[in-house]
């Protein structure tokens, strides 16, 4: 039997929110989280949170596990459960709308801000914008990101600061413009950036890198950044 | 872009270069104070007196200090807003620092080339 203690909330009927404690019996079988709370759900189909591929894509369940957040769908059991015990609970500093579903609403908004979309004045060519293997090869790392806010909602910075510093996810997808050889926007990107907070509240704690799921690496890009905007004002 | 008028900069970038290379003068004027103190032992005051009786020293601290001032500013701003929310306190909290390393900082200078 395995123990889970769940973040339950639902802002109609509970004043506060609570820690609800299930039995799952798993039948020794190393499931992923994601099963887990579909097997709860079974008991009390009251219990809200997202998912929707169910094999780490979609980036929906985003949650914190044990104390670690990460995509519940391809979380085994077997890496987070400590004596037994899962605790659940929704991604850190977000507001919650019900039981592990957060409001994504100042993520998203911060994404939004980076301008996430290839910037170029120049006519298209008939077919398409060539680059080279080696500029593509830049890529590599950044786009890959499926925006699940793991990374954004463990960062401190991010807790503190969520209207004023862009968060890893954004920043990460900031870069993946920064470096693509066909964006042309670059001196407005950076120009956005160089306030003390939008990209310089980065600590460099990694706790982004340590918790990313598809295994990306924001504080690098920052640094990368923080590269790019020196070179551009000295 | 997020407008800022209480940091030392006035931008993020120049803030992180200053805070930087703050960082690495006081390392290197701890380094040199603390190798001072090993390799004399039995110090005593005239020998620590003429140290600082040399106008490289007097520079060298000085750089140090107006490193420290910077450095200071630039950490403690970042940390009032990140936990002083409502403005009132914020603010004073930061003109209190800033009057601290103003104060601090004279008071280094008249030290260092008072006596």
């Amino acid at each position: 039997m395995l123990q889970v203690s769940i973040y339950r909330y639902n802002p109609e009927t509970d004043s506060a929110p609570y820690m609800q404690e299930f039995q799952v019996d798993t039948q020794g079988r190393d499931i992923m989280v994601l099963d887990v709370l579909h097997m709860m759900k079974e008991q009390d189909n009251g219990l809200a949170y997202r998912r929707s591929c169910r094999e780490g894509v979609c980036g929906s369940d985003g949650m914190n596990m044990n104390g670690k957040n990460g995509l519940a769908c391809i979380t085994p059991l077997s890496e987070v459960v400590k004596n037994g015990k899962l605790v659940l609970r929704p991604l850190p500093g977000l507001p919650v709308i019900r039981d592990l579903v957060v409001d994504m609403g100042l993520f998203y908004k911060q994404y939004e801000r980076i301008q996430p979309y290839l910037q170029n004045d120049t006519p298209a060519p008939a077919i398409e914008r060539l680059q080279s293997p080696e500029d593509r090869d830049k890529l590599d790392g950044l786009y890959e990101c499926i925006l699940c806010a793991c990374c954004s909602t463990s960062c401190p910075s991010f807790w503190w600061n969520p209207d004023k510093f862009v968060g890893p996810a954004g920043l990460l997808q900031s870069y993946r413009f920064l470096a693509d050889s066909r964006d042309e926007a670059t001196r407005e990107r950076l120009a956005e950036l160089e306030d003390p907070f939008s990209v310089f509240r980065c600590r460099g704690i990694m706790n982004c890198v340590a918790v990313c799921p598809k295994g990306l690496n924001p504080t690098r890009a920052i640094g990368k950044i923080r590269e790019m905007l020196l070179a551009n004002a000295t | 872009m997020v407008t800022n008028i209480t940091n030392l900069g006035r931008s993020g970038l120049s803030d992180w270069l200053i805070q930087r290379v703050s960082a690495v003068i006081l390392a290197v004027y701890t380094l040199f104070i603390v190798l001072y103190l090993l390799f004399n032992p039995g110090l005593d005051y005239a020998t620590w007196s003429g140290l600082f009786a040399q106008t490289w020293m007097r520079i060298f601290s000085l750089l140090a200090f107006v490193s420290l001032a910077a450095h200071a500013w630039v950490g403690l701003w970042t940390v009032t807003t990140d936990y002083l929310k409502p403005t009132g306190i914020r603010v004073g909290a930061q003109t209190v620092i800033i009057l601290a390393i103003f104060v601090f900082l004279v008071w280094g200078i008249q030290i260092l080339w008072g006596a």
